[in-house]
């Protein structure tokens, strides 16, 4: 058996007295599309900044191709790794956020180029190349130029995907991309998420969209008060849902049954 | 020129005097301005971002410099501080006590710049593997230099008047100019009303530059 792209064990995260995170085991195959799906508040956001870094979480280890992420075990103590350590493992993974969080100071090329310039110390031409590239897979080579705020909610988070996408990293997360999008525009994103997941990119996703983790899933993990409630390929478990996913889904019955 | 005793004339007569005032004025304030926004950067970094015991310092040091009128500071930095055999000239004496109430306004401007980036900013740069200073230089730096501008440039405003408080200490800028000339023609309203002038041409000059610097990042829209 391969070892796993992305591997979490045991991961406990406390806000405060709340704790969010009750102990959470989480493999990710190289390829796989493992998409969290979930009440509010039961931890899929969490978990998914956990991976890299965005929240802190007080125990459990995250590994990413056999490297520890964010910590190292030294005589039975975790010591965080030095800022520079944390923003090279996070330069490995892409992340895209709800609210997509373009640099609203540079136009869309200059996006998708910052951290191909300044974390990967790519030349400026090049980085333009690949910033072409990858503006024109998510359709919007001619808008290069406009920012963010002359920008569509669905443009942006495709200019987001490709800023993301362009850095080559092995694991994408995606924080659901499209609950901020009026209902219009939510397909264009999704087709620029599938599109990436036929091409073999590894991708773990927090989404509220049913159908598309039906359709693009290999691994569906529903979550629950911060424990993982159910887990399995989305057919068995979409088909035959445990009760508490069966009352979850219960909310989606309009969508699900199209 | 006309008669002694008008305006005219006297003005010719004071010209050196008023412009070296003036000069003085303006180069006090620059040098001022200067070491204040340097100041105002760093200290407000350590605001922001610094661990706790170097952010209290600076805390402190800004909490003391804005509660304590800047005559009093003027006076303490040029006095008080002979008593303990440190003399410095009166010139010195007026940029170290403006410098460092410069700096402390400065600090908190560019303190509530950077704070009302939104996080999220700084999560996304994170989030590609930007480390602290890139993250601050590339994506927090210009956009809190936007918001920054408009109280930098009425800091900037309040030092050139508070230059004049110098003129207490002996610093012959442009207030101190004109009362001496004041004091040999007793033409007292036409000599202020000049000052005033030489006053708003300085000040309206800083807005102007400002103005032009904040139009070069009205593209920065949300």
């Amino acid at each position: 058996m391969s070892t796993p792209l992305l591997r979490a064990v045991n991961i406990h995260k406390r806000f405060d007295t709340v704790e969010v995170l009750k102990g959470i085991d989480l493999t990710v195959e190289q390829g796989q599309v493992v998409s969290l799906i979930g009440a509010s508040g039961s931890g899929k956001t969490t978990l998914l900044r956990c991976v890299n870094l965005l929240e802190e979480y007080q125990v459990g280890e995250i590994y990413l191709e056999q490297e520890q992420i964010g910590y190292r075990s030294q005589g039975g103590r975790r010591k965080r790794l030095r800022e520079g350590l944390v923003s090279s493992q996070r330069a490995r993974i892409g992340m895209v956020f709800q609210s997509y969080n373009l640099f609203p100071h540079m136009n869309a090329e200059r996006n998708v180029m910052l951290g191909l310039t300044e974390v990967q110390g790519k030349p400026v031409a090049e980085a333009r190349d690949i910033a072409q590239h990858w503006l024109d897979r998510v359709g919007l080579a001619d808008r290069k130029d406009h920012y963010p705020y002359q920008l569509s909610g669905g443009q942006q988070q495709r200019v987001a995907i490709a800023r993301a996408v362009a850095m080559e990293p092995k694991l994408m997360l995606f924080d659901e991309v499209t609950s901020a999008l009026d209902p219009e525009l939510v397909a264009e994103v999704l087709g620029v998420m599938q599109a990436l997941a036929e091409s073999g990119m590894t991708m773990l996703v927090v989404s509220h969209e049913m159908l598309f983790v039906r359709e693009i899933s290999s691994q569906v993990v529903y979550m629950d008060g911060g424990r993982i409630a159910a887990q399995g390929p989305p057919r068995e478990l979409f088909g035959q849902p445990p009760e508490r996913l069966q009352q979850f889904l219960g909310h989606f019955r309009g969508v699900l049954e199209r | 020129m006309g008669e002694p005793g008008t305006f005219l004339y006297e003005a010719w007569i004071a010209r050196y005097a008023l412009l070296k005032g003036m000069a003085v004025t303006a180069e006090m304030s620059f040098i001022v301005i200067v070491i204040g926004t340097f100041i105002g950067l760093i200290g407000g970094l350590c605001l922001q971002y610094a661990v706790a015991p170097l952010r209290w310092l600076v805390r402190a040091y800004v909490d003391i410099m804005r509660g304590i009128p800047v005559l009093v500071l003027i006076l303490f930095t040029f006095y008080g501080l002979s008593l303990f055999n440190i003399s410095i000239p009166a010139f010195g004496a007026g940029v170290v006590a403006l410098a460092a109430f410069c700096g402390a306004h400065m600090s908190e401007v560019v303190r509530g710049a950077i704070s009302s980036i939104p996080y999220a900013q700084t999560e996304a740069a994170k989030a590609l593997g930007l480390g602290f200073w890139k993250r601050f230089r590339f994506v927090i730096l210009p956009q809190a230099t936007r918001r920054m501008l408009p109280p930098a440039i009425n800091t900037a405003v309040e030092i050139v008047k508070s230059t004049t408080l110098l003129s207490v200490i002996g610093v012959v800028e442009l207030l101190l100019a004109t009362q001496q000339t004041i004091a040999r023609n007793y033409l007292v309203i036409q000599f202020y009303l000049a000052a005033c002038v030489l006053y708003l041409i300085i000040n309206f000059t800083i807005s102007q530059l400002g103005a032009l610097v904040e139009r070069r990042f009205a593209y920065i829209k949300y």
